[in-house]
């Protein structure tokens, strides 16, 4: 069925295309698009641009879940620090990323630095606010048991808490990555010489919207493969329980 | 392996327990006997629940002096096992204090060959039947130093078959593992067919109102004589032996 979906889509921009229903600059066909592709492939351009921004997503995410995941940890067991923070946090979850694009330039200038700082300002608060609430609500028997096997300190931390929450901190993490892929295109667009975003904003710039197109087919792409290969992850054995019941 | 009859038992002095305003318990005196199962029943939340968490020490009473002599595990009505550990990892959970890892081995085939789960030892809780996670919480609270058992309505969540199944498990598995229990239950027949000796709750704030031992032979069928003069006598103590006759009876006055 989705090869069906994904013909028809196809079929009714070449025909909106071939109806000349805007002009060929505004709208470009599936052909020339095809042309563009092998245009940008030749120049190698697309491939680095790919790089470019995969490394970005790629820094700014990591930090995210390095800094985020364990603070998420720590404030889902500390009530009092809980509630002093979450407004906090909430408050910035709900500011665009966007936002600190102005910041971002004046911080660290241009290349991969404000492209990286947007990323983790876009993942970093709904990723600690994810796993503080997963682990707010881990059911109280889990930690009965624990006690009972006399499970403290570190072990309690990384033997029970942090697997009873694995399979929500996923969920986030799948979340979060896209988020991270929207903002990405955005951030390049400002302050970057390469990327996918920096790529759709020199073809605007040139008129080339075919170059365009063929720009947001990689980015969706790439962006489902990358969220296949999170998805994976809630298959592996000692996860797959959070998505059975 | 430890003499359990010199290292276990538990002991409640005059203890009583409140939430705020409301009274639970008053006045409680239970001495649990090594290798004794001892249940307790009583009205729908008369404070069993209560009784077990102050057994185990989750909770401390507000007067009172408890006893606890022995290694308390608990057995929770239901999902009490991790369920990103497997059947073998939950049940290695008791054997933590085996160091020796020859020890814990040949211990875990044994545990798994006992509530004969062979086979399931890489299976996950949620890929067992209700009656099989059951069966394996058995495992991990009779395995290594355990002495004490509570459990708090360990069956109620399976459907009959099943707990009439799991009944007789018990029973052989503490044959073959002795250890002294305390099972609450709001179901009559269990407690009848497991109990050395039964505890009767009154309402809330609960007193022991009755204490009846069964010294008949386990396991013990449904029909055994002595299974259902105990389930008269603690249907009696409860008020429930004959309620619809009484109201019938009423109404046609």
């Amino acid at each position: 069925m989705p090869v069906v979906v994904l013909f028809g889509v196809i079929l009714a921009w070449s025909l909106i295309s071939y109806l000349n229903l805007f002009p060929a600059y505004a709208f470009p066909s599936p052909g020339s698009v095809v042309m563009s592709f092998r245009e940008e492939i030749v120049a190698g351009r697309l491939l680095n641009d790919i790089v470019a921004s995969l490394w970005r997503v790629a820094v700014g995410f990591v930090i995210s879940v390095l800094l985020g995941v364990p603070l998420g940890l720590w404030l889902g067991q500390h009530l009092k620090a809980r509630q002093a923070f979450v407004p906090m946090l909430n408050f910035f979850r709900f500011l665009s990323p966007l936002a600190w694009i102005p910041f971002a330039i004046l911080w660290f200038h241009i290349g991969d630095k404000p492209a990286v700082f947007l990323i983790f300002m876009a993942t970093f608060f709904p990723l600690a606010l994810a796993t503080l609430v997963a682990v707010a609500t881990i059911p109280s028997i889990y930690f009965r048991v624990a006690q009972d096997y006399h499970y403290k300190g570190m072990e309690l931390l990384t033997k029970v808490t942090f697997p009873a929450v694995l399979p929500q901190i996923i969920t986030a993490l799948r979340v979060s990555y896209g988020i991270a892929w929207v903002v990405i295109v955005a951030a390049e667009m400002v302050g970057c010489q390469d990327g996918l975003g920096y790529g759709i904003w020199e073809a605007r710039n040139g008129l080339r919207l075919d170059s365009a197109v063929c720009y947001m087919i990689v980015i969706g792409l790439l962006g489902m493969g990358i969220d296949r290969l999170l998805a994976q992850l809630t298959k592996l054995p000692g996860i797959r329980w959070g998505y059975e019941r | 392996m430890k003499d359990r009859s010199l290292t276990s038992g538990l002991k409640l002095e005059n203890v009583s327990h409140s939430y705020g305003n409301v009274a639970v318990l008053k006045d409680l005196n239970i001495v649990v006997k090594p290798n004794e199962i001892v249940v307790l029943v009583g009205p729908s939340g008369c404070g069993k629940t209560t009784i077990l968490n102050l057994l185990s020490g989750h909770i401390e009473p507000v007067s009172g002096a408890i006893t606890r002599a022995g290694i308390i595990r608990t057995v929770y009505q239901q999902d009490g096992l991790f369920p990103w550990l497997t059947v073998a990892e939950n049940i290695s959970m008791g054997l933590r204090s085996a160091n020796n890892g020859a020890t814990h081995g040949s211990e875990l085939v044994e545990l798994i060959e006992l509530i004969r789960l062979e086979g399931f030892e890489n299976h996950y809780p949620h890929e067992l039947s209700g009656g099989m996670r059951q069966r394996v919480e058995l495992a991990r609270v009779l395995a290594g130093d355990s002495d004490i058992l509570l459990m708090d309505e360990p069956f109620s969540a399976l459907d009959y078959q099943s707990r009439l199944r799991m009944r007789h498990e018990l029973i052989r598995l503490l044959t073959k593992r002795p250890r002294t229990v305390v099972f609450v239950t709001h179901d009559i027949e269990e407690a009848a067919q497991l109990a050395d000796r039964v505890l009767v709750l009154s309402n809330r704030p609960a007193t022991i109102c009755r204490e009846l031992e069964i010294k008949a032979q386990k396991p013990r069928k449904l029909s055994d004589v002595s299974v259902i003069s105990a389930m008269e006598e603690i249907l009696h103590e409860l008020g429930l032996d004959t309620p619809e006759d009484n109201n019938l009876q009423r109404m046609s006055i």
